[in-house]
């Protein structure tokens, strides 16, 4: 832990900086680890110390139709975003990255913008934009929104990837007569397909994790998991929301664990 | 003149060099379109789905088309004569007549009450009247004046003719507190009415000291994790993860839970006898800064940690052994190398917490509430489309330009997003 | 390749699937009610019996009564809310606007099997009598908690945050109370310029104080966890929380009662259902059914001799409960909720 050439007052500000990062680390993780014990409370107040354990609310939770129909919808327009946004982000990361791209950072600028554009004006205008088009209070609304804010993960993750990426093979394919989907297929896509992955992973987060748009957009029949959370936060905190955010936290790492290890099995096989 | 360069080569120099050239040519046009074509989906998708809603929702920031479309009859009074005579008085009354049959006289009620309040009532009072008025009225000027001596004064005339125009500065103005007066010249709005300038003060000031709570919280963390072994920084680093990966409405929710009156953290205190009463701690001014530092802190953190791996270890030692006290070393030496790492981090912590929208509305009290809760606001709960527009403008703009600056910044490689390490 | 292949067939199918339900735009009868312990006994008293009479779904969702979504709704010509309940102004005023549709009596069992206030202009049918008073926590204050609106005004004798509705109406009429005015002059002061600044000025007094709800659900709630000491609330919401085990006093002196009523969303798909939807909900029966679960004012003449007697005596229009209560002035509150509303929400963001 110390480096030995330090003298001892170096020392003291080493120790002092160990231990206010712990405690940040504390501060980040504790807050989110504390509610997972109160979702087990037989009580329905959310506070320490609890009377006894229960299981009671993720029974609640259970028989609600109201958060089962969440659940569901949530993960239709996650779905459908994650494919969409992958889809078109890794065709056009791909179309960025080749040297005959005009103005790529121009280009990646503009494909970007979402990401950093606040999602309340996302979420508005496409409020306005698509009560015109039918599109709001539907499921196509949804996915459409969402997956305009997931595309961008996927071009920066498949352009990192595709940093990497020697262009020459694709040229020593085609030279070798193989057809330009067979050299993506069997040349481009193997070694850019933990770009490509961590791009979904990033866009299925972002959209079962979104609200502002769903509060705009959705109708009654697309409210999502994340805003029955939002209205229960604001208007009836009960433990089934520390119920809901357990099962989140374990969904989420879930998901993160499975994407790293596919993530990590490829670079195994392609690295050399 | 890649052509000299070609030209030299003996071969080249025998055959057609015209007709290579072509064919060169010919194959980057294909590449080109290539690329265009895969590009094309996204491009198209984020042209049609994304830059079209917001151009017109901007759009909506300097469109008013109610009043001229609603109560034509005075319009066209007003644009052509621009008095208010008694000429006026009877197009308004038959607009007024008009819009009561095709409902719609509350919109243009809406419309001039966000200028001027009391518009909703004087309308309502109007059309109500207007349904048993009798025939054969001989001044229209004093039928209005007779139902509201405010059809008379100047500062309603002047919301009337400032709301005619179909395209109008008054919403951008009004996010800036101010409206124009009789002759065209800027003024400051109404006390009651001029909230604007300081939310948008206000939202640039929690903003800006979120951002420096993170700096200061996570610049020791970034430099513990560079400085570790690859063991504790991988601890380290699991920790900023999860928070990071955790959903935004669960932090959120976690917040509220835990600084309840009776949460977690005030019965702790109490039972540690370091305070006697619960302490207030969420619904206000602090739990917005706690909740959106835990949120924002780790875009801090990574690209400021990915800067400090890079600096090499020995030259702290080096200027240590040139005779540079430890403190001073650090300051001057270590510090600045990591300045494009911290202003990277510090301007997405910026630009990511002047957009927030969930967090302070669910952990804040009505005083804490930033530029994107009154854009909700008046889109839902008042529906004055127009001035939420503006403010849309408003932050979009400050966002565009911090992001642009970011852009700047981060020319450096390590600090692109989606690098390895994040 | 199938790698490739798989998410574009699923991405195909879920946009299909998704374009497809839109397309069909046959949707569910969708019932927009005030949530929480309110919109639960609603769903057991109106919800369930209409489902399993009509054999139909039907999706009931909160609000807390944001009349623009309406508008938007109406005017983009999106219409996806059916029945709303709502507040007696805002009712009549979005009628005025031609948001909701006329209501034909006939077929709902016509005008004069209710009181006569549940004749909410031409478009609201009465369904609840509710009312708004004073509760605390007796566990903490004891029973000599705060017993009026200048009680509750009072930080020095009863120190911590109270709660308030996040509206101009019912707030203001708290100040003025609270100020001393009596019940049945509050709307002539209310009237003037001068009155409303002093309504504001009261306000100015504890505004630090003040922690807004938005929600029926919320006072309760914050009461429990402590978060408020005092609070106004809706007495159902309040009797609810004392069924479930809570020690809460319900104060009825200056409390101010209302009517909330059904509208059809004009431009609704399900007009029909919706008729068949508030007929049942009228149903003196299923009324009483309802007041029994949270002690509401029903609005069948029928109604009230079928609630259990012992929720009579918790009921706004009980006698017992009327010193000095206030009724909400519609009238009132239809010229003058959109200007006071806004002076309102500038006041409290500040």
């Amino acid at each position: 832990m110390f480096d030995h050439s330090l003298s001892g007052r170096e020392r003291v500000f080493v120790a002092a900086a160990w231990v206010f990062s712990g405690l940040v680390i504390v501060f980040l993780v504790l807050p989110i680890v504390a509610i997972i014990p109160l979702s087990f409370t037989s009580d329905s107040l959310l506070s320490y110390p609890m009377p006894d354990w229960s299981l009671r609310w993720y029974r609640e939770l259970m028989d609600s139709p109201a958060w089962t129909r969440a659940l569901k919808n949530s993960l239709i327009v996650a779905v459908g975003s994650t494919c969409l946004a992958t889809v078109l982000g890794t065709l056009a990361a791909i179309g960025l990255n080749r040297r005959s791209c005009p103005w790529p950072i121009l280009i990646t600028a503009f494909l970007t913008t979402p990401m950093i554009v606040p999602v309340i004006i996302t979420a508005i205008s496409s409020y306005f934009f698509y009560s015109r088009l039918g599109l709001t209070n539907s499921f196509a609304g949804m996915i459409l929104a969402h997956t305009i804010l997931g595309a961008p993960f996927v071009v920066i993750t498949v352009t990192a990837t595709l940093k990497g990426f020697d262009q020459n093979q694709i040229k020593a394919a085609s030279s070798l007569g193989a057809r330009p989907i067979y050299a993506f297929r069997t040349v481009t896509l193997p070694q850019i397909l933990p770009g490509v992955v961590s791009g979904a992973v990033f866009a299925f987060v972002t959209s079962f994790d979104e609200v502002i748009v769903a509060l705009f957009v959705a109708g009654s029949q697309q409210i999502t998991l994340p805003r029955q959370m939002f209205s229960g936060v604001r208007d009836n905190l009960d433990p089934t929301i520390a119920a809901v955010a357990t099962l989140m936290v374990l969904v989420t790492f879930g998901a993160l664990g499975i994407a790293g290890l596919a993530v990590a099995r490829r670079r195994r096989k392609f690295k050399p | 003149m890649q052509s000299s360069t070609y030209s030299t080569e003996p071969e080249l120099r025998s055959g057609n060099i015209s007709g290579l050239r072509r064919d060169f040519a010919a194959a980057e046009r294909r590449q080109k379109t290539g690329s265009l074509l895969l590009l094309l989906p996204l491009l198209l998708f984020t042209i049609v789905f994304f830059a079209t809603p917001i151009t017109g929702l901007l759009f909506r920031a300097v469109h008013s088309p109610e009043y001229a479309s609603f109560f034509p009859n005075s319009t066209e009074h007003l644009q052509s004569s621009g008095s208010f005579n008694e000429r006026f008085y009877e197009t308004l009354f038959l607009d007024i007549r008009s819009s009561d049959e095709a409902r719609t006289s509350g919109r243009v009620a809406r419309r001039l009450n966000q200028d001027q309040s009391g518009f909703i009532t004087m309308v309502k009072r109007a059309v109500r009247a207007s349904r048993s008025a009798p025939e054969d009225i001989t001044s229209y000027q004093s039928w209005f004046l007779d139902l509201d001596d405010r059809w008379g004064e100047p500062d309603y005339q002047n919301a009337i003719r400032r709301a005619v125009p179909k395209f109008t500065d008054f919403y951008l103005l009004a996010t800036l507190d101010m409206k124009r007066g009789e002759t065209g010249g800027f003024e400051k709005s109404p006390e009651n009415q001029a909230i604007f300038v300081n939310v948008i003060l206000r939202t640039l000031w929690i903003s800006f000291s979120v951002t420096m709570i993170c700096v200061l919280l996570g610049y020791p963390v970034a430099w513990t994790m560079a400085n570790a072994s690859k063991k504790w920084r991988n601890i380290l680093l699991l920790g900023v993860l999860f928070s990071f990966w955790t959903s935004l409405l669960v932090r959120t929710a976690a917040w509220v839970i835990v600084l309840q009156k009776e949460g977690p953290v005030n019965n702790a205190l109490q039972t540690l006898g370091l305070i006697d009463a619960p302490l207030q701690l969420v619904f206000n001014r602090f739990g917005v800064y706690v909740a959106l530092t835990h949120i924002l802190l780790p875009f801090l953190i990574f690209p400021l940690y990915s800067v400090m791996v890079g600096i090499p270890k020995d030259l702290m030692r080096a200027a240590k052994s040139l005779g540079a006290r430890p403190v001073r070393a650090f300051f001057s030496i270590y510090v600045p190398q990591t300045f494009p790492g911290l202003s990277a981090g510090a301007i997405l912590v910026f630009v990511l917490s002047i957009g927030y929208y969930i967090t302070p509305a669910l952990v804040g009290g009505p005083k804490d509430q930033m530029l994107s809760y009154f854009i909700a606001f008046y889109t839902n709960n008042t529906i004055n489309w127009g001035l939420a527009a503006a403010l849309a403008l408003n932050l979009l703009v400050v966002t565009l330009v911090l992001y642009s600056l970011y852009q700047y910044i981060i020319r450096d490689k390590r600090l692109r997003l989606g690098g390895d390490d994040v | 390749m199938t790698h490739l292949k798989v998410p574009t067939v699923i991405a195909a199918a879920t946009v299909a699937m998704a374009l497809s339900a839109t397309a069909s735009g046959a949707r569910d009868l969708t019932v927009i009610s005030w949530g929480g312990a309110y919109q639960d006994a609603q769903r057991d008293a109106f919800f369930q019996p209409y489902q399993e009479l009509t054999g139909q779904t039907l999706i009931d969702e909160p609000y807390n009564g944001e009349l623009a979504k309406i508008k938007a709704m109406v005017e983009v010509g999106d219409v996806t809310w059916d029945v709303v309940q709502m507040e007696a102004p805002e009712l009549e005023n979005a009628c005025d606007e031609g948001l909701l549709e006329p209501i034909d009596w006939s077929r709902i069992g016509g005008q004069d099997s209710v009181i006569p206030d549940a004749v909410m202009g031409d478009c609201g049918v009465g369904t609840i009598v509710w009312s708004v008073i004073i509760a605390y926590d007796e566990d903490r204050l004891g029973s000599d908690g705060p017993q009026n609106w200048a009680d509750f005004w009072n930080v020095e004798q009863w120190p911590g945050k109270r709660s308030l509705r996040k509206t101009a109406k019912l707030t203001l009429e708290a100040a003025l109370m609270a100020d001393g005015v009596p019940a049945d002059e509050v709307y002539q002061v209310l009237a003037t310029e001068e009155g409303v600044d002093r309504a504001f000025a009261k306000l100015d007094e504890i505004k630090d104080h003040i922690q807004w709800f938005e929600s029926g659900a919320q006072p309760p709630q914050w009461l429990a966890s402590g978060d408020v000491v005092v609070t106004a609330a809706y007495n159902g919401r309040i009797a609810s929380a004392v069924e479930e085990g809570r020690n809460f006093a319900s104060v009825w002196d200056g409390q101010l009662y209302a009517l909330d009523g059904w509208a059809i969303v004009n431009g609704s798909p399900n007009v029909d259902a919706a008729y068949d939807f508030i007929k049942l909900a009228t149903e003196p029966e299923n009324q009483a059914n309802l007041s029994n679960k949270i002690p509401y004012g029903p609005t069948h003449v029928d109604a009230i001799p079928a609630t259990d007697e012992a929720v009579q005596s918790q009921l706004p229009t009980n006698p017992d409960n009327l010193q000095n209560a206030l009724p909400i002035d519609t009238l009132f509150w239809i010229e003058n909720v959109e200007q006071l509303n806004q002076r309102f929400n500038n006041w409290a963001s500040q």
